[in-house]
């Protein structure tokens, strides 16, 4: 059984058809990175995972659950953490209050025992400060752990959207343009996390990124999409010579 | 500078840094126990009337600081909480029981009235709780059976712990019964911002989309903090009605709900210190302005005449000045004050940079 | 004839309703700023004509001092958005809202300063005359409130959906940033709009004057004015005119027959109401956040 399945989704933003009968699946322990022009529909993927929107038809199934069935905030419970294109970090915490958001959903205190911080509300924070911990120490974060995000540099910030997902303990990353906006150097050290996360960590990772050598280095298998329809599924070569592909990206052959 | 080194992950989940501060805050709750003995009655009414506002505003700090809902409206929920204290104690229920219960019942009504309120954002959500602020006035004076209507009801003397506490009669007691209730809150608020909850408020206030995504539930979370922050400013309110000692509708106007939001930005939003800084300005400003009056009118002859919404006129400009020049209010320049100490002389001006961006709408057309 | 005679005068009291909230949305819509001063504003222009024009004050005739005082208020409108608003660039909405209820506190007590807190009416060349229409008497003022009213919000409209200018405020309302890429100056933009509600602050307090009288805390209406504006559903100016219709006829249909103490209650509950099952107002937009 794959980890993360869609089956012929199809999402309609009025006239426009978002995601048009969509269908693939991703294996646990892979790679797995969707390649595409802008706008078609790379990023509306995630979000119907993310529950964010709800599909006109079709079904998403993650681990044998239907994601449908639960709500936005239910999504994290199963093990699906995900960042985002244009980070979306909480800009007026601190790097470790960002990551303990994180461990959110592993929360067995209830409201009263955190009012008066009893001793099991303590445990689970040294717990959750372990755990974060952890993350920190994989990713490099101990200079910024203390910092207000509102004050951090793009690239850190892109780096600790990446901890923050992390923190959350999940079976399946969605990253969302891991590698947009950084330098050469930032790209090659998330090529290495990215590495890291499914070797070490065992978790599979789901990307969607334009920056080719990134994809081509990490992934096992590529899809590529254009107006929100499936172009080409296989290895990185493949798709990357597929002639769909190159018709997408470079326009017809005339 | 003090640089403290973490060898612990508790130094992190304890509220205080080090030995240091935590001792500078145990000497100001002795100063504070301590005010019956070094203030006249005349002041120590003055300080007890802070520290009921600064009660409001922690709770209003929850809500508007903590979680990003702007509330126009909690005068409300004083009003709320005053009258829910004042018919328990008189219908025979001891203080004691009838003061937790006023705030329990403001704060199940305030969670009750989030759920309807829990689709609006920004000033959608300001102008329902103000409408409903303005409906309260209204509601007390329909409901005039409960609540005496415009005649208003009086407060008695209160029984606490076999102590008579009354605040003209004992005002040292009902001093230190305000502060029991300050501490304690103050407490609660702090084991609640570094507890998974708290963070969630923090969540919700800053991307609603990326705490969905870590599995925080926004209409549950925004609830608990309506209620929360309701069931604190029910206590606030219950404390206002003993202090004032009578009230009515007009007691709790809208004007009251205005002030108390622009309390809290003028303190500082998203601090707990910011509440008891704004509770300082409103509670002193009052005083202040008289004071200089006289003083005014003594040094150049004038009339010391009142000038009515002078108060109004004051606090407006000051709020203005805060926004404009320092959004963090008294809170954020009392920390760039401390850090120029601590760094000196390695002050930077562009340590505390605000981040400007431009507006984008979320409208889509 | 008695429930058209308070259909008409509910019409008036909402047309100049229907002018605050007007306020309200010119700015919302061209600058995402949620002006809460507005209210404060009217009375500004009001006294400020009655300062101009009463002969207790400088006696001017009424037509020279109405031009003098629309500029005036003009160019306040403009200095607040130079000064105070210009500066909020980026910040959040909720601050901007804080800012001018503060705001609105200071104008309160300058004009309680400089003109006193009793109640004062605009001596105009309207007072006082009538006009019969079949069985119906109706005082002038209020004609001339609805007629004013309507020219000036369908102006406004065809300004907003026709020019070029109109054009290009709406645009730097959408996303500043992409609007300044285009060519929109957009600092210049927001300061002509803050001009114009100025302009239409101080319409609506010399028709408020003109009808009835002011005093420094009539700017209070200003929140009924609000509520107005939501229920006819924020940026738009029809609605905006609208909503204020519906506040002014609903309070004296109310007062009249449903019991003394509820009838107050009436345009909140219908503002409750509308926010609660049409968050967006009557006439509502969509909005979803992109992510």
């Amino acid at each position: 059984m794959s980890l993360l399945e869609l089956e012929n989704v199809t999402l309609k933003f009025g006239g426009l058809t978002a995601v048009d009968d969509l269908s693939f699946s991703v294996e646990e322990g892979e790679v797995f990175a969707i390649v595409g022009p802008n706008g078609a529909g790379k990023s509306t993927v995630f979000n119907l995972i993310s529950r964010f929107y709800d599909p006109y038809a079709g079904k998403i199934r993650f681990n044998g659950h239907d994601l449908l069935q639960v709500k936005p905030s239910g999504v994290a419970a199963f093990g699906v953490a995900r960042t985002f294109q244009n980070i979306e970090l909480f800009e007026h915490a601190t790097v470790l209050q960002n990551l303990l958001v994180g461990r959110h959903r592993h929360r067995t205190t209830n409201l009263l025992s955190e009012v008066f911080f009893s001793s099991s509300a303590k445990r689970q924070e040294m717990e959750n400060r372990e755990k974060v911990e952890e993350v920190i120490d994989f990713l490099d974060l101990q200079a910024y752990r203390d910092k207000m995000i509102a004050g951090l540099p793009y690239g850190v910030r892109k780096v600790v959207e990446v901890a923050r997902a992390l923190s959350t303990d999940p079976k399946l990353l969605l990253l969302d343009e891991p590698a947009s906006g950084l330098s050469v150097e930032e790209t090659a050290d998330m090529r290495w996390w990215i590495d890291d996360i499914r070797r070490q960590m065992g978790i599979t990772v789901l990307m969607v990124e334009h920056d080719m050598g990134l994809v081509s280095g990490v992934s096992d298998r590529v899809l590529a999409m254009a107006d929100g329809a499936k172009l080409a599924l296989g290895t990185p070569a493949e798709v990357q010579s597929h002639p769909a592909v190159i018709e997408a990206y470079l326009g017809k052959a005339s | 500078m003090r640089i403290v080194f973490k060898t612990d992950y508790m130094q992190d989940i304890r509220p205080w840094k080090d030995g240091y501060q935590l001792s500078l805050y145990l000497l100001l709750l002795a100063v504070a126990i301590a005010a019956p003995w070094w203030l006249d009655d005349f002041y120590l009414g003055e300080l007890t009337n802070v520290l009921i506002w600064a009660i409001a505003g922690l709770g209003l700090m929850v809500l508007t600081g903590h979680t990003g809902q702007a509330s126009l409206g909690h005068a409300a929920f004083l009003a709320i909480g005053c009258y829910a204290n004042i018919i328990l104690v008189e219908a025979g229920v001891p203080f004691m029981i009838a003061f937790p219960v006023a705030g329990l019942i403001t704060g199940i009504i305030g969670a009750t009235v989030a759920v309807p309120a829990l689709r609006l954002h920004g000033i959608y959500l300001a102008i329902f709780t103000l409408a409903m602020s303005i409906l309260m006035d209204d509601i007390i004076v329909l409901a005039e059976p409960i609540t005496g209507g415009v005649a208003g009801k009086y407060a008695p003397p209160v029984g606490v712990f076999g102590f008579m506490v009354d605040r003209w009669g004992t005002p040292n007691e009902f001093y230190w019964l305000t502060l029991g209730v300050v501490v304690l809150v103050t407490l609660g608020y702090i084991n609640l911002l570094r507890a998974p909850l708290g963070r969630s408020f923090i969540a919700v206030r800053d991307s609603e989309v990326s705490a969905q995504a870590m599995g925080v539930d926004i209409s549950r979370t925004k609830t608990i903090s309506f209620g929360l922050s309701c069931m604190v400013t029910g206590w606030a309110g219950a404390l206002m009605g003993l202090y004032a000692g009578a009230f009515n509708n007009e007691t709790f106007s809208v004007v009251i709900s205005i002030q108390l939001l622009m309390m809290i930005v003028i303190g500082g939003l998203g601090s707990i210190h910011g509440a008891f800084f704004g509770a300082i300005v409103i509670g002193f400003l009052p005083q202040f302005l008289s004071i200089s009056k006289e003083y005014v009118g003594a040094v150049f002859g004038g009339s010391t005449v009142a000038i009515p919404g002078l108060e109004f006129g004051i606090f407006g400009m000051i709020l203005i000045a805060f926004i404009l020049f320092e959004p963090m209010g008294i809170y954020g320049r009392w920390l760039k004050i401390r850090t120029w100490f601590e760094l000196f002389p390695f002050y930077r001006k562009d340590m505390f940079k605000r981040q400007k961006s431009y507006l984008k709408t979320e409208r889509l057309r | 004839m008695d429930n058209l005679q308070l259909l008409i005068s509910g019409l008036a009291n909402g047309c100049v309703y229907g002018l605050i909230a007007l306020g309200f949305v010119l700015i919302y819509k061209a600058t995402e700023a949620v002006n809460f001063a507005q209210g404060d504003l009217m009375m500004l222009g009001a006294f400020i004509t009655i300062g101009l024009t009463n002969t207790e004050y400088m006696g001017l005739p009424f037509w020279m001092a109405l031009p003098i005082s629309l500029g005036l208020m003009a160019v306040l409108g403009y200095l607040l958005d130079r000064f105070l608003i210009r500066k909020m660039f980026g910040e959040s909405q909720t601050s901007v809202v804080i800012l001018t209820i503060a705001l609105g506190f200071v104008i309160r007590f300058a004009a309680g300063l400089i003109w006193g807190h009793e109640p004062q009416t605009l001596q105009n060349p309207l007072a006082g005359k009538e006009l019969a229409l079949g069985g119906l008497v109706l005082g002038m003022e209020d004609v001339a409130v609805i007629i004013v009213t309507v020219l000036l919000t369908w102006s406004l409209y065809v300004f907003f959906s026709k020019t070029k200018m109109g054009l290009a405020m709406q645009g730097a309302s959408q996303n500043q940033l992409a609007a300044y890429y285009m060519g929109v100056p957009v600092k210049q933009v927001q300061g002509l709009i803050w001009a114009l509600g100025g302009v239409v602050a101080c319409v609506a307090g010399i028709l408020f004057a003109a009808k009835g009288s002011v005093d420094p805390a009539t700017g209070l209406i200003g929140i009924k004015a609000f509520a107005a504006a939501v229920i006819g559903g924020f940026g738009s100016l029809p609605g905006a005119l609208a909503g204020g219709l519906i506040v002014g006829v609903i309070e004296p249909f109310a007062s009249r027959y449903i019991a003394a103490g509820y009838s107050q209650i009436a345009p909140y509950a219908l503002l409750l109401a509308v926010l609660i099952f049409r968050p967006h107002g009557l006439f509502s937009q969509v909005r979803t956040k992109k992510v």
